[in-house]
């Protein structure tokens, strides 16, 4: 604010520049080390996820690549063709690293698309409960009260017991026991941006409902929206983890962390550790970064510690 | 009182009765029990007579009608694999899962409570910080990794703990027990502290902000006011005004731990619900999880309907008649 003085900027410039919430926002949430360093490790770990195939020393997937003799090496060992596997091998001989960053891939899409797809619902739902009132609003909040009252994990395993394995159908479940936070959330924030006088406005210029609920009272919704969004992420992550570790989740050729980890569990018992543990750190390790940012985003978003 | 409760007992049979539906159309609709059952050598009038046994030749809205008709009995039809009925399958599994779930809740208490006491008390030192950075890490820690490393550290390492079973049990009220013995308790001790850990986590957070809240009550300051020692404030007057809100989250948690007892039994190879469940997922044992889930369903019913009316009798405040 120091370089920019009155005499070249004009003065509503000035308020519109520095002020904007967004602006705020961003220097708000820079102000913490610890959420700084949570989306730090959390942008290392998605670039990592993202460059997979270019980064890692072996293509997991390619059977090309393996060889059995080079089974369950330990950490740091150098295997038949001279790589050095820095955190062991599976029992196919695939180098661990490899396959946790191939893994990690799997766990943030599954994680962060069942979570969109989610919000993308649960806002709609949300959205339609509070604007519609009445019986669309009670049908729906009946709903969501339904799905809250169960446990995600069973109702998770319910709809993948129905539907069987596979990537598609753990985003699936996701979905569909995710939903209700979002339509919960927004639905709260709704009802009070709905009696605003600028959504008043829309409705006497006759606007399109369509138009009023997602161009002028969702973008109001949004910030408890991205917490709850934040946070649900890391739990679709670890509840895909779990799932895949029960053998009702991924299938088998597209291993994510949980079940690398379900793979080194036979393993654990004569000792050879490396296999379930390091998925389990670099789950551990995202799921936490997530969740350190997901907490200092409350705090920032929540007006009412606002000083 | 007696018309909001006979209307959530029928808002109950209600849920029970769309949810068996849902399950039934879920389970019955996809996959086909046949394949696997019947061995791919039986000629057709071997599968034939099987399906006939079966009563999988039927229309499914008649397999319905049977299948809640025999419900409403308390048959929940047999498994397929066990040839046993199935709600004796799953009732004959019932007492280990509700003794690894109270037992992980007993420790949750017991080491949730003095940590978030202290953490409250003092939030400013280094020992509450570390607290409630271990509280953020057991929100975090997938619970099935967890229960890894503890066999790997106690079971296979250091050798102190059996990792599978449930041990040795002793008969009490017709049932067995592990608690009842000592290779029982060994056997329940990494299981129980395996599921306890997201619990831990709560009770401590609850704990702190309960403490914190409490302790800038006029009351709290008129305690101290009257010259009572810190020991008898904390003790008696904040302690038993934070153990409502505490207990009651506890208590409501005991049916996402029942729930949750899934992951940990299949680690732990712990012989309960939760592990037959799974089980019987991966060989489509049907009719055990229709009856599996529809325990379930009618448990968290109960569960709910019983906090409900706790609510109202702990806090005044909460009207049952509500919104109507």
């Amino acid at each position: 604010m120091s370089d920019i003085t009155a005499d070249t900027v004009p003065v509503v410039a000035l308020v519109v520049k520095d002020e904007t919430p967004f602006r705020r926002f961003v220097s708000e949430f820079f102000a913490s080390k610890i959420a700084t360093s949570g989306l730090i490790v959390f942008t290392i770990i998605a670039v990592l996820a993202i460059l997979a195939p270019w980064i890692t020393p072996q293509n997991p997937y390619d059977l090309a690549q393996l060889d059995i003799m080079d089974g369950r090496l330990e950490p740091g060992s150098v295997g038949g063709s001279g790589m050095t596997h820095w955190l062991g091998t599976d029992d196919q001989g695939r180098d661990m690293l490899s396959g946790i960053i191939y893994g990690l891939r799997i766990s943030l899409t599954v994680g962060i698309g069942s979570a969109f797809i989610a919000s993308l619902v649960g806002a709609s739902l949300g959205l339609l409960a509070a604007y519609g009132g009445g019986r669309t609003d009670s049908l729906i909040m009946r709903l969501v009260d339904l799905q809250l009252s169960f446990p995600t994990i069973l109702a998770a395993l319910m709809i993948l017991a129905f539907l069987g394995k596979g990537v598609g159908n753990v985003v699936i479940a996701l979905v569909i026991v995710e939903w209700a936070y979002y339509a919960r959330t927004v639905r709260g924030s709704a009802l009070v941006e709905r009696r605003r006088e600028y959504i008043e406005a829309a409705q006497c210029l006759a606007l399109p409902t369509r138009r009023i609920l997602f161009r002028h009272l969702l973008p109001n919704c949004l910030p408890p929206l991205i917490v709850v969004g934040t946070i649900q992420v890391a739990r679709a992550i670890a509840l895909e983890a779990t799932l895949s570790f029960l053998g009702l989740g991924v299938p088998i050729t597209e291993p994510s962390l949980g079940l690398l980890i379900a793979n080194g569990y036979e393993y654990m018992l004569s000792g050879k550790y490396w296999i379930s543990f390091y998925p389990g750190i670099a789950l551990l390790v995202t799921i936490v970064s997530i969740n350190l940012m997901g907490d200092h985003l409350r705090d920032v978003l929540n007006p009412r510690l606002k000083k | 009182m007696t018309v909001y409760l006979l209307r959530r007992l029928l808002q109950a049979l209600l849920v029970m009765l769309a949810m068996s539906l849902i399950v039934f159309v879920g389970v019955y609709a996809i996959g086909d029990p046949v394949e696997i059952l019947i061995s791919p050598d039986a000629d057709q009038m071997e599968r034939e007579r099987a399906i006939k046994a079966l009563g999988l030749d039927l229309p499914l809205w008649q397999q319905y009608l049977t299948f809640l008709f025999r419900a409403v009995q308390g048959d929940l039809g047999r498994s397929f694999v066990f040839n046993e009925p199935a709600l004796q399958l799953i009732l004959q599994k019932m007492p280990a899962t509700l003794e690894l779930a109270v037992g992980a809740t007993f420790m949750a208490v017991l080491i949730g409570l003095p940590l978030g006491l202290y953490a409250g008390l003092k939030p400013d030192s280094a020992g509450s910080k570390a607290i409630m950075a271990g509280s953020i890490l057991g929100f975090s820690l997938p619970t099935f990794w967890v229960g890894l490393m503890l066999i790997m550290v106690f079971a296979v390492q250091l050798g102190w703990l059996p990792s599978t079973g449930r041990g040795e049990t002793a008969q009490f009220l017709g049932l067995r027990w592990s608690f009842l013995t000592r290779d029982g308790i060994a056997h329940l001790i990494m299981p129980a502290v395996n599921l306890s850990l997201f619990k831990i986590s709560l009770v401590v957070r609850l704990t702190r902000s309960g403490v914190r809240e409490t302790m800038l009550m006029d009351y709290v300051k008129f305690a101290r006011a009257k010259g009572l020692s810190p020991r008898r404030v904390t003790y008696v007057h904040v302690f038993k005004n934070i153990l409502i809100p505490v207990v009651t989250v506890v208590g409501l948690e005991l049916g996402s731990t029942i729930a949750f007892s899934v992951v940990t039994e299949s680690i732990f190879a712990w012989p309960g619900m939760g592990k037959l469940i799974i089980d019987s997922i991966n060989v489509l044992d049907r009719p055990v999880i229709v009856a599996y889930l529809m325990i379930i369903v009618m448990m968290f019913i109960v569960i709910n309907l019983a906090v409900d009316l706790l609510y109202s009798t702990l806090d005044p405040r909460v009207r049952l008649e509500g919104k109507s």
